[in-house]
């Protein structure tokens, strides 16, 4: 009998930390995060891209990255996707004749690869050595090659498949956009931005770029609309403030507005993104994945902290199995029972 | 050890067959390594950023790791359920344990892209202790220290320092539940590793409660890998099989399979996501070659008849470790998909030399496993035929 009350007495015990497991919503729940206020980011624009493919170059010149070749001859770079020495990528939607641009049947649209600068990032959440970071206040997600250990596991848990690694070096590091922040304080923004000439891809606060946005959804296909290049100001922006980055403020033009679909890509998907985005075509046929508006790290973080937060569940635990294997554990020469027998 | 069953070297030939395959595998390994670690990553295996995750984290570190589980399963039961019956089941399991673990955090380091800056891992100022895999990273590297304290009184005995295994035993008992806590915790965090990865799992195996389900079944592989390693020893040392401890332990394997069970199911169901399993896709084909493997120990040791057959318990226990395997395997690479259904073309089958180092480090651990049981005092003496 003494062995069955035993027997229940560690059920209870052992079961007290699994039992947890399956109670994540608690009073440790972590709700997705929000873009900070003054975040940074860009408003990519697939009806007004012509894919001259000038932001790809310019950002392999901006972040010191070598040419990749997918043709026999090795003449231009030419990758197939972002890799660890390609952080920014135009992509082809095509279809049937592809007679077409920005249609679904019998033609193509283009689709700029390259980090989305999450409210919520699961590379931040997943980053065992925090290598991965978002700034407070830019909300820009970098990376610190001296810190990062190359476990890739900001590589697995990405759902735009953005944090990239080196696989061809023995040093190899981990590369993705930081919307050129190494180069912000000389002036420059994204390269990318920079050098886009139909604006179809745009510097600016997220939240300048979600309004801007939302404009021109609400413009009627076809009707003329004068759109920004460049850097998109913040309104009432002063002098002082527009000093602080290189080029011309104003660089628009007329343009006519697409057919687009009315949804900001960006907007609401796992808790937002600061990089935003238009199409005319279906953004999964694009190749942007379908995301909830919760982020996987409220999820996973709800579940450690519930588990683990303040280490209070472990030490309970750890106090249980100590009483009770303090009674279980005998001696080596006081063979009389429990572990012992 | 017990009064009836004290331990003891099984001793014999240390060079002989299997310890001569054992070392030409490693040195392959060794081989392989060496142009890993000039060259890189992408000069032996065939990872990418589809599926920047290979054999070498889910086989060596993630299925290392739960088949070397035994340890904690047995001493739990032993020390915390206090059944003290299975106690002679205690120091063999351990030495494969502290093997399995000890080996996965060395097969880490071969992981690593940048392994030079391992110890950031266990430095306060770089730790995020969001990261899942910050807590798997801790928790291992303090359960194998707490394992090598647990099994430290096997080489004090042997080296004679009776004084110092005295002080010891006065405290071990600290040592065991902290061996039976921290695996709790890093197993069932080797499931939340997945949770981050959100929408790219395929929902047979992406769920809130995959801690649970990760902890539940390492602890069965666990009673599973004892009833293998048993049949296996007994059958190379031509040794009694402890028959009188493996039928009831099959017994228990079975209970903790029906409550994994009884979760996974319960849990598809709760999520509406039993659907995923009748679709004619790879996925739900090893969904169900998962569960076959978890519901054939019923059909091999379900009666009590039938755990009187070694053959059969053998089996139960391969089968067990089988199902792990595929659980794992399952969520890790199979369920996985980059870019969630939008085809970039990712795919990932391992290279020969990735096996080779897989295959390597297990035969590391099996040379490892003979020659401290014919050199230390291990195995149960009574069974002994030496």
């Amino acid at each position: 009998m003494t062995s069955r009350r035993d027997f229940l007495r560690g059920c209870l015990a052992g079961g007290a930390a699994a039992a947890s497991a399956v109670l994540p919503e608690t009073a440790c729940a972590r709700d997705t995060l929000q873009r900070p206020p003054e975040g940074l980011g860009l408003l990519y624009d697939a009806t007004l891209c012509v894919g001259c493919q000038a932001c790809v170059a310019a950002c392999k010149q901006a972040n010191g990255n070598p040419a990749e070749f997918s043709a026999m001859d090795k003449l231009w770079d030419s990758p197939l996707d972002t890799s660890g020495h390609t952080f920014n990528l135009i992509k082809m939607y095509r279809n049937g004749t592809m007679e077409t641009k920005d249609a679904e049947e019998n033609g193509f649209a283009f689709m700029k690869t390259s980090c989305m600068h999450c409210a919520d990032p699961s590379c931040v959440s997943a980053c065992p050595v925090s290598a991965m970071t978002k700034d407070p206040v830019t909300g820009i997600v970098g990376y610190d090659a001296d810190a990062c250990i190359g476990c890739r596991y900001c590589v697995a848990a990405c759902p735009f498949g953005i944090p990239k690694y080196q696989y061809d070096s023995p040093t190899g590091k981990i590369g993705k956009c930081e919307l050129c922040r190494h180069r912000h304080k000389d002036g420059h923004y994204s390269a990318c931005a920079e050098v886009c000439p139909t604006g179809a891809t745009l510097f600016g606060r997220t939240e300048d770029l979600l309004a801007e946005a939302k404009r021109r959804l609400a413009a009627k296909p076809g009707e003329k609309l004068v759109v920004p290049r460049g850097r998109l100001p913040k309104p009432g922006e002063t002098a002082e403030e527009a000093a602080r980055w290189k080029g011309l403020v104003d660089q628009s033009y007329e343009a006519v507005a697409g057919t687009y679909l009315q949804h900001v890509y960006g907007e609401k998907e796992y808790g937002g993104t600061q990089v935003l985005k238009l199409s005319a075509v279906n953004f999964q046929k694009a190749g942007l994945p379908d995301l909830p508006p919760k982020s996987s790290a409220a999820t996973s973080e709800t579940i450690q902290h519930t588990l683990y937060g303040g280490m209070i569940m472990p030490i309970a635990v750890l106090a249980g199995l100590t009483w009770v294997a303090k009674r279980n554990v005998v001696p080596e020469d006081d063979d009389q029972k429990g572990g012992k027998q | 050890m017990s009064a009836h069953h004290p331990a003891a070297p099984v001793g014999g030939k240390l060079f002989n067959l299997p310890v001569m395959i054992c070392s030409l595998l490693i040195a392959a390994m060794v081989a392989v390594l060496f142009v890993r670690f000039i060259f890189g990553l992408g000069a032996v295996t065939n990872l990418n950023d589809g599926y920047p995750w290979g054999i070498w984290v889910v086989f060596d570190v993630v299925i290392g790791s739960a088949f070397a589980c035994g340890g904690f399963s047995v001493a739990m039961l032993v020390y915390i359920f206090n059944r003290g019956e299975y106690h002679p089941l205690v120091r063999p399991a351990l030495l494969a344990s502290l093997f399995g673990y000890t080996l996965a955090g060395v097969g880490v380091l071969f992981d690593l892209g940048r392994w030079w800056n391992f110890w950031h891992i266990l430095w306060p100022g770089y730790a995020n202790p969001n990261s899942v895999m910050f807590e798997v990273a801790l928790c291992i590297s303090c359960y194998i220290i707490v394992m090598w304290i647990e099994f430290s009184p096997v080489f004090m005995e042997k080296w004679g320092m009776k004084v110092q295994k005295k002080k010891l035993e006065k405290v071990l008992f600290f040592f065991i539940a902290l061996g039976t806590l921290l695996p709790m915790m890093h197993q069932s965090s080797l499931g939340t590793l997945l949770v981050v990865m959100g929408p790219q799992v395929n929902p047979l195996w992406q769920t809130p409660v995959v801690p649970l389900l990760f902890l539940l079944s390492a602890i069965t592989i666990g009673y599973g890998v004892v009833l293998f390693e048993s049949c296996v020893a007994s059958s190379a040392y031509r040794m009694e099989i402890e028959m009188h401890l493996l039928q009831p332990l099959a017994k228990v394997m079975l209970g903790m399979l029906s409550v994994f069970l009884i979760v996974r199911f319960g849990d598809l169901v709760v999520r509406n996501a039993f659907g995923h399993a009748l679709q004619p896709t790879l996925e739900a084909f090893f969904f169900w070659l998962e569960t076959a493997c978890f519901v054939l120990p019923y059909l091999l040791v379900g009666t009590a008849g039938a755990r009187r057959n070694p053959a059969r318990l053998f089996l139960a226990g391969v089968a067990i470790m089988l199902g792990g395997v595929l659980l794992r395997v399952n969520g890790f690479l199979i369920g996985y998909d980059t870019g969630l259904g939008v085809d970039h073309g990712w795919n990932y089958f391992p290279s020969i030399a990735e096996m080779l180092v897989t295959i390597g480090m297990f035969a590391l651990e099996v040379l490892g496993y003979i020659i401290i049981t014919r050199r230390f005092p291990v195995l149960p003496r009574s069974a002994a035929a030496h």
